[in-house]
């Protein structure tokens, strides 16, 4: 059992501003079902520019709803100038801490809360799409929101970006990138192993070729969805087209915007050939988020 | 407040009588069973009459059963000790939805040059038979499948299992760590090679398991050192643990019964009138062939560990397959498996029952929860009013 602070537990069974603004002048939302939280955040704005009223929503265990009601809290009666610069240690401190494997309920308060601000100072537009490149597949997390984390945090090891991010927190195949990343802005104070990767022949013949999409998909990406419950199942190579369809559950994340296919890809330019383009048969197994009606 | 205990698949109560047969073995009778003295000796006696209580609950001969330090070591020694009796042989095959006792030995076997096959289940959480017939072939060092599993309840057809796996000849592995107590197992009818059990699972306390070797079973021992166990599992016993799993399995044998009429009876009246009051809510499983006390229910659009901590505040105990009861952030691989979406699977509840528990509690836990799903779909951003 987790050891939450009483703080935390209080702000789960009696959490403040519970609701959804329907005339809001921000709306923020982050997370998602398949990815295990979820966020609302809408705000109402006074004639003075500061935040008269501020109400949540959230699916989540108990530290993702205790994070959204002390944030509401922190945040009423702020400027918007004030309220940008509330970070998440700020909620983990309201909290008196939160464990080290839920610091990322505390982030997604905090992204709540920026993406409400953008979404009123693009007046009501959607929100722009996400900067960056994506790395963490599972959880749709991009190189941007990862070198934030390690920034604003001082983190040095893959599992303290999970920790406050979750990204390389589903199947690990991305924990190489998250590395580079760390190395990249921390140098050597970085703590992270660099596993042996195979070498990418200069020239191929076709059933090199074939014999190394195997090999690829069967070391470097099987094992990942397959520690994830999924799997990938290679269909055909026609020249340059590798065909593969995609077995089990990744595909439902948040990968409408980032697909598989094109993780797939990069996996196997990276380590058979860049001329390589990767095709899906589609599965039946994905199903559309839905919203329920009524209560 | 009282403790209303419905996480019998994680651990269960220590019987009364359990307890009272083991309590001296902790007190003035601390002799060693291997010595060569009465006062040691009289020890000895009470585990072979251990022995014999665990063998006639599963139908076999004493001889054939280990005592181990718990389920994961029976696994574990199953499994490896398979192997290395399977010289050239570099297949393994498994099911996706096992106990992690299973899945990350051989997963970790897998590093060291064997080929693991994990075979599928349905949505059901039944098990791909056809996948198995399949890929069982020559080259597999061991086949092990589990006989019931512990998060559905799902109980697999094993002698259908058996049946396949025997026909070519392999070693034949099953954890049925959750079905020991709770279903009539027959080994004298079967062709298991392997089994194991767990003692906390059957009333009896922690620290205790057992592995069935079948005779003419070549099995490397996993623990090297005495004589303890015939020379196949090396080190003093755990005496107490031991006579209280003896016991426990005879307590077993009298109540698996009533395991499969009245604790069934309360675990359909608990699941049916949840289902009845929390709208979007289904079971996870295979309702037809189930373990008599579990039942698995997802409640759409909220997360499994705010549940569980809103029943604990009415001193309910359960479980859920949500990421973030278990500290890693995705849910259950058993739901996932089963392919229940995402969204269902964070929200999953297991509550299992045992013979200790009434129809009050039964009562008392289908009256509390609805409020709870409520309220936490009113602080869901996925439900709208």
């Amino acid at each position: 059992m987790w050891e939450y602070t009483d703080k935390v537990m209080d702000s789960f069974f009696n959490p403040h501003n519970v609701g959804f603004i329907e005339d809001a002048d921000g709306v923020g939302e982050v997370g998602s079902l398949a990815c295990g939280d979820a966020l609302t955040l809408t705000f109402k704005l006074d004639k003075d520019g500061r935040l008269a009223d501020v109400k949540f929503k959230t699916f989540g265990c108990a530290s993702a709803i205790a994070s959204s009601s002390v944030l509401t809290d922190i945040i009423r009666g702020m400027t918007l100038e004030d309220a940008e610069k509330v970070t998440n240690q700020d909620i983990v401190e309201r909290l008196g801490g939160l464990p080290e494997q839920k610091m990322h309920c505390s982030v997604m308060g905090q992204e709540a809360l920026v993406a409400a601000i953008e979404n009123y100072r693009n007046k009501g537009k959607a929100a722009p799409e996400k900067t960056g490149t994506i790395v963490c597949t599972c959880f749709g997390v991009t190189d941007e929101e990862i070198k934030k984390v390690i920034r604003e945090h001082d983190l040095i090891t893959v599992e303290e970006v999970t920790n406050y991010c979750k990204a390389g927190g589903g199947c690990g195949g991305c924990h190489g990138q998250i590395e580079d990343i760390i190395e990249d802005i921390q140098g050597d104070r970085a703590k992270v192993k660099h596993p042996a990767e195979p070498k990418k022949p200069a020239k191929l013949t076709n059933i090199k070729k074939i014999q190394l999409v195997q090999q690829t998909i069967a070391e470097q990406i099987r094992p990942a969805l397959r520690a994830d419950g999924g799997d990938i199942e290679l269909i055909d190579v026609d020249g340059n087209n590798v065909i593969v369809a995609f077995r089990g559950m990744c595909v439902q994340c948040k990968m409408a915007e980032f697909t598989m296919k094109d993780v797939i890809q990069a996996k196997l330019r990276e380590f058979v050939s860049d001329e390589l383009v990767v095709e899906e048969q589609t599965d039946s197994t994905q199903q559309p988020h839905q919203r329920r009606e009524g209560s | 407040m009282d403790t209303i205990y419905m996480d019998n698949n994680a651990t269960s109560r220590v019987a009364d009588e359990v307890i009272e047969e083991m309590l001296p073995y902790f007190g003035n009778l601390y002799g060693n069973p291997s010595s060569m003295h009465s006062f040691g000796g009289q020890v000895g006696k009470k585990i072979n009459q251990a022995r014999q209580r665990v063998a006639t609950l599963l139908g076999c001969m004493p001889e054939d059963i280990i005592f181990t330090s718990c389920g994961t070591e029976s696994d574990n020694t199953a499994i490896r000790g398979a192997l290395a009796m399977a010289r050239g042989k570099r297949k393994i095959i498994t099911s996706r939805v096992e106990h992690p006792a299973v899945l990350g030995m051989c997963r970790e076997l897998a590093n060291h040059g064997y080929s693991v096959v994990e075979i599928g289940v349905d949505k059901a959480g039944r098990l791909d038979l056809d996948e198995l017939k399949q890929t069982v072939d020559e080259d597999t060092a061991i086949v092990s499948i589990m006989y019931a599993n512990n998060e559905t309840g799902v109980i697999f057809p094993i002698d259908e299992v058996c049946e396949i796996v025997k026909a070519k000849g392999v070693i034949f592995h099953t954890d049925a760590v959750q079905a020991v107590g709770k279903i009539p197992l027959n080994l004298a009818k079967s062709n298991i090679d392997l089994l194991s059990l767990s003692g906390h699972k059957l009333h009896a306390p922690k620290g205790v398991g057992v592995l069935y070797i079948r005779k003419g079973t070549r099995l490397s021992p996993y623990l090297l050192g005495g004589h303890q166990e015939s020379g196949k599992r090396a080190g003093t016993e755990n005496v107490p643990g031991i006579i209280a799993l003896g016991k426990a399995c005879e307590l077993a044998g009298q109540n698996i019964e009533q395991e499969n009429t009245r604790v069934k009876k309360l675990r359909d009246k608990l699941e049916k009138t949840i289902l009845a009051s929390c709208p979007d809510s289904f079971v996870n499983g295979d309702i037809e062939n189930r373990l008599p006390n579990t039942a698995n229910i997802s409640f759409e659009f909220i997360e499994g560990e705010a549940i569980l901590l809103m029943l604990n505040q009415f001193g309910i105990c359960a479980s859920s397959g949500s990421a973030c009861t278990s500290g890693s952030l995705e849910p259950s691989h058993v739901l996932r498996a089963m392919g229940v979406p995402f969204t269902a699977a964070h929200g999953s509840l297991r509550l299992s029952l045992s013979r200790y528990n009434t129809e009050e509690e039964v009562d008392f836990v289908a009256e509390k929860l609805p409020p709870v799903v409520n309220r936490l779909r009113e602080l869901s951003p996925f439900v709208t009013s």
